[in-house]
């Protein structure tokens, strides 16, 4: 089941998602393609991830529902933002494609892969684990319901197991 | 003689029609408060170096209105990727002025990055936004109202003023609450129940 992007980039339109910001990450490459070939969602490429969390607010304000794309790393970058989301309630879906797990070849991305989880936890974000193909559009569409139901953040976390890079040959080769 | 920031910022709203205002944390917030506290300002308390995006998202959201950021030189220091990010998406309904005492106002006055020559505006019209201008004086402050309102952006000013500490005018502090009455004003009564 190889086709999971186009699962949730489905998902992300049937709720009416117009604005995507993102850092690229070779786990979102083909949902970053889908978002920035469609004519109805604004694909932003972010310089650093905490600039999403202001752009969706900003989107929010004016109307329209956004999500975030990132990898896990990129995680850290959003803490002090997240408490802005918290304290404004705003409704904010982030799609995290995580690092630091099995099959990981650069240490350095362990750290903050495996603080990933509890450090969203920390800020007051909503957590889902997702490590197959299969549930993949399940879970986003039921943050996107949560996050909106509830004014909060959620976050989709999608394991390194799904995404399946072990190598930097491998990263390369995508 | 230098500018004074309440008069820049009193400028930059008058006669604001439908415009939509985000007021970067500390003295600008203020600012914009006491040129009078409205419904379609969105006054941040926190979120340091958010400012621009948050006018971004906006901006994408509203291409039919014109969105404005007033926000300091310390909050811009903080979030000077997002002109390269503006710069990309390059919004025509955007403007980002940064009222510049080349000082950390709320932390007891120390000098920023903009004290020691760090030009902001060529910062942006090397982003790629349509103008980036470096303004002293009333007259210009009062073509930028203008700009503001009328000239096909990105936008980017950064207006020199005085170091002077003035009087707190605060707006209502609750994030919810002003991100409410913020979408009421916008979309409608029945958006703060969307």
């Amino acid at each position: 089941m190889k086709d999971w992007p186009e699962l949730l980039f489905k998902t992300l339109k049937a709720a009416g998602v117009r604005q995507v910001g993102y850092v690229p990450d070779a786990g979102h490459k083909r949902l970053i393609e889908l978002c920035l070939a469609d004519k109805d969602i604004r694909a932003v490429v972010l310089s650093n991830e905490a600039e999403g969390m202001g752009l969706a607010a900003g989107a929010w304000l004016g109307g329209e529902r956004a999500a975030l794309l990132m990898q896990s790393s990129g995680v850290g970058n959003c803490i002090n933002q997240l408490g802005t989301v918290r304290e404004c309630r705003f409704p904010l879906l982030m799609l995290v494609t995580m690092r630091g797990q099995k099959g990981e070849f650069n240490p350095w991305q362990v750290p903050m892969g495996q603080a990933t989880p509890e450090v969203l936890r920390a800020m007051g974000v909503t957590v889902h684990h997702v490590s197959t193909a299969a549930d993949a559009a399940g879970q986003v569409d039921a943050s996107l319901r949560i996050a909106h139901g509830s004014y909060c953040a959620a976050a989709v976390l999608i394991s390194q197991r799904l995404i399946g890079i072990k190598s930097f040959q491998e990263q390369a080769n995508q | 003689m230098s500018l004074r920031r309440r008069d820049v910022v009193r400028t930059l709203l008058a006669d604001r029609g439908g415009l939509l205002v985000v007021a970067g944390l500390g003295s600008t917030a203020w600012d914009c408060t006491a040129a009078g506290d409205h419904d379609l300002t969105f006054p941040l308390w926190g979120a340091m170096g958010c400012a621009a995006m948050i006018g971004l998202g906006l901006a994408l959201a509203q291409p039919q209105r014109r969105v404005l950021v007033i926000t300091g030189d310390g909050e811009m220091l903080m979030g000077l990727g997002s002109l390269a990010t503006i710069g990309v998406q390059k919004p025509r309904n955007l403007s980002v002025v940064v009222i510049d005492n080349e000082r950390y106002g709320e932390t007891g006055m120390q000098e920023t990055h903009t004290a020691h020559g760090v030009d902001l505006a060529a910062m942006a019209r090397a982003a790629g936004f349509a103008s980036g201008v470096l303004l002293r004086d009333a007259a210009g402050a009062a073509a930028l109202r203008k700009t503001v309102h009328e000239a096909a952006g990105p936008h980017f000013a950064q207006v020199k003023v005085a170091a002077e500490k003035v009087p707190l005018v605060l707006p209502p502090r609750e994030g919810a609450l002003l991100k409410n009455r913020f979408r009421a004003a916008l979309l409608g009564e029945g958006a703060a129940l969307e």
